[in-house]
């Protein structure tokens, strides 16, 4: 009964979008697909809702072969990060649209519609037109519009992307009470995103795509605490994860210009060169740290993003309070020694503070 | 300066209104007057300088046997084919541009691309070129000198222009659209009339309104595929003669000539103007 993905491969113009990628959900659960722009997230939406073909792999929904069934009998429903609904229909006309393509009963139509309305707040809104909405109403109606559908498969590809910072806060809190309210446990929720606060918050099934290949599956606490490769801990950290090169010394950890204290988690790492990462929450100011260079000093909501220099050895520190810098400015940091992640020569991780638990 | 500026803006507003709009009303006052008014003396306003009558214009609507020119059939006629044949070219020119739009073409080293530039082709040659084939495909299947016959050759010189409009229109309109509708449970015809169509209703009358003004105003066709059988508009128009056909009646003919272009013109103006039609997209 579940929605199986077997080494599912798209690749027109012999660019890889999909590569070999299975899967396996299940019902009533939330999945989160993490990636970059052109990570190939939305070619796995719309290869899941039936827009693309893939080239080669299977794809089975409740024991059926899904790739059999043309897009508009799939069931599904899809959510676009471009605000699209139907410009000559206003907000009311949109939302049954859908269902009066299923052709359901006039009553059943109305009761799903008011519940969708009354889910995403726009009761009241009926009449608008959808020019007269703002970005956020415009997604809700969309929003709106797959949830009234009941489909049995939700995807949601980046929705919150092309909302301003403010709304895409407040909308993200109540996506969080929509899944956990307003969906049946019969619905599969894909949800892509670039964002890993998203996938934090959101809470479920994460998957991470690069280039179009999984690089981890897991739960968002596993890709958090265990991420996989360098890659996965660059992509699954906003801002991305420092990445030092460094060696492991007898008591120390030896970066260019800089070593620390070895903390005692890694006091049986081999004596060699790895990468070591460290999120930039992790460096603090401090008075007894190391000096670094202020390059450039970014404020965003109630942070500041420092970005440090010390000869070669450029890292991101995440302040969590707005304070003005200057540029070249000196300042000192401190790394927290207890978070350092380990990454072997082939960037696949052999230690990280929380223990490895995918070996 | 700004009020130089300003000056000089109307001043030019003015004159090029003048030079566009005198000789309409030199024709409607002209259409107008008898034998007299024109003959005689200069004269401009109606009542005043003259005394109007409508015999100008009972010339167009009688008989040749009773002294008039009869351009009630030809305008009819006009009204025929260039109707019959800008639906016909809107009805195929956007399908075409939809499939050209929306789905790949691959035939040897022929794209997408050079299918829309074949359509536009037909128009980039002088219709010269066109006439001894269009002449020998008339003969040949029997349609020279009928409504029929040049119905199917304005298709061909109608439609470039809706697939070319058209085109253009569908590629500004988000492919999710379609997307959209073809999850939400429409099949690919569905999505197109329920979906598509609706938003490009802007679109349609733009082309609808070039093909009918190219339609409306061709001479050169209409004057050497038809002998005597059928006869439009322009062509009765041209063959009026200044010495046998009085000026009054000449004016009277053009003005209803350009009448239905300037209905057009004005309905498509105010629908443009609603705003409601290039805002309907993002």
């Amino acid at each position: 009964m579940n929605l199986i993905g077997k080494n599912i491969t798209y690749k027109p113009d012999n660019q890889f979008h999909l590569n070999d990628v299975s899967f396996d959900f299940k019902k009533g659960n939330l999945y989160t697909i993490l990636g970059r722009t052109l990570s190939g997230k939305t070619t796995f939406l719309k290869t899941i809702a039936g827009l693309l073909n893939p080239d080669t792999g299977e794809l089975f929904f409740e024991d059926k072969d899904f790739s059999k069934i043309p897009v508009w009998e799939r069931n599904v429903a899809m959510v676009y990060q471009q605000f699209i609904n139907y410009p000559h229909l206003n907000v009311y006309e949109n939302i049954i649209f859908p269902l009066k393509q299923r052709k359901l009963s006039e009553e059943q139509i109305k009761m799903d519609v008011e519940d969708a309305l009354k889910t995403v707040g726009l009761v009241g809104f009926e009449n608008r037109k959808i020019q007269e909405l703002s970005g956020g109403q415009q997604q809700r109606v969309a929003l709106a519009r797959s949830l009234a559908k009941k489909a049995k498969i939700l995807l949601l590809d980046e929705p919150l992307v092309n909302l301003d910072y403010k709304l895409r806060e407040q909308l993200r809190e109540e996506f969080k009470r929509i899944f956990s309210e307003g969906l049946s446990q019969d619905t599969i929720l894909i949800y892509s995103t670039t964002d890993p606060q998203e996938v934090m918050e959101l809470n479920g099934e994460v998957i991470v795509l690069h280039e179009g290949k999984v690089l981890q599956k897991g739960d968002a606490k596993e890709i958090f605490e265990n991420p996989k490769n360098l890659k996965v801990a660059e992509i699954s950290n906003d801002p991305p994860m420092n990445i030092l090169t460094g060696s492991k010394g007898l008591d120390k950890l030896n970066f260019e210009n800089i070593s620390i204290k070895l903390p005692p988690y890694l006091k049986d790492l081999k004596s060699q060169n790895y990468y070591f990462g460290i999120r930039a929450s992790e460096i603090k100011l401090d008075k007894e740290g190391e000096e670094f260079e202020i390059e450039l000093a970014e404020i965003s909501g109630s942070e500041t993003l420092l970005h440090l220099k010390k000869g070669n050895s450029k890292v991101i520190a995440l302040i969590e309070e707005v304070m003005n810098f200057k540029i070249h400015e000196k300042v000192k940091v401190k790394f927290n020694e207890n978070k350092f992640y380990v990454f072997n020569n082939n960037e696949e991780l052999v230690s990280s503070p929380y223990g490895v638990h995918n070996g | 300066m700004h009020k130089l500026y300003t000056f000089l803006k109307y001043t030019f507003i003015t004159l090029w209104t003048v030079f566009i709009v005198a000789p309409f009303l030199w024709a409607i006052s002209t259409s107008f007057k008898d034998f007299q008014s024109v003959n005689s003396k200069v004269t401009y306003i109606p009542w005043l300088d003259f005394e109007p009558t409508l015999e100008g214009w009972r010339v167009l609507v009688k008989s040749p046997a009773r002294g008039g020119v009869d351009i009630v059939e030809p305008y009819f006629n006009s009204i025929f084919v260039t109707c019959t044949a800008s639906l016909i070219s809107i009805i195929l020119g956007t399908l075409a541009a939809y499939a050209l739009s929306r789905f790949t073409f691959k035939a040897g080293f022929v794209r997408n691309n050079d299918i829309t530039f074949f359509f536009i082709s037909q128009r980039i040659m002088p219709p010269i070129v066109l006439s001894i084939p269009f002449f020998i495909f008339l003969s040949t299947i029997g349609l020279l000198d009928s409504l029929f016959g040049l119905v199917v050759v304005y298709i061909v010189l109608l439609m470039p222009i809706a697939v070319w409009i058209m085109v253009d229109f569908f590629n500004r309109v988000p492919k999710e659209l379609d997307e959209t509708a073809l999850i939400d449970g429409c099949n690919p015809y569905q999505a197109f009339y329920k979906v598509v169509l609706p938003n490009s209703i802007p679109g349609l009358i733009v082309a609808g309104m070039f093909c009918i003004i190219f339609g409306w105003i061709d001479f050169f066709f209409a004057f050497i595929l038809t002998f005597t059988e059928v006869q439009l508009l322009p062509v009765k128009v041209v063959a009026l003669n200044s010495s046998i056909t009085p000026w009054w009646s000449l004016s009277a003919s053009a003005l209803i000539s350009v009448a239905p272009l300037i209905i057009v013109a004005f309905v498509v103006e105010r629908y443009l103007s609603k705003g409601n039609l290039s805002g309907a997209l993002k």
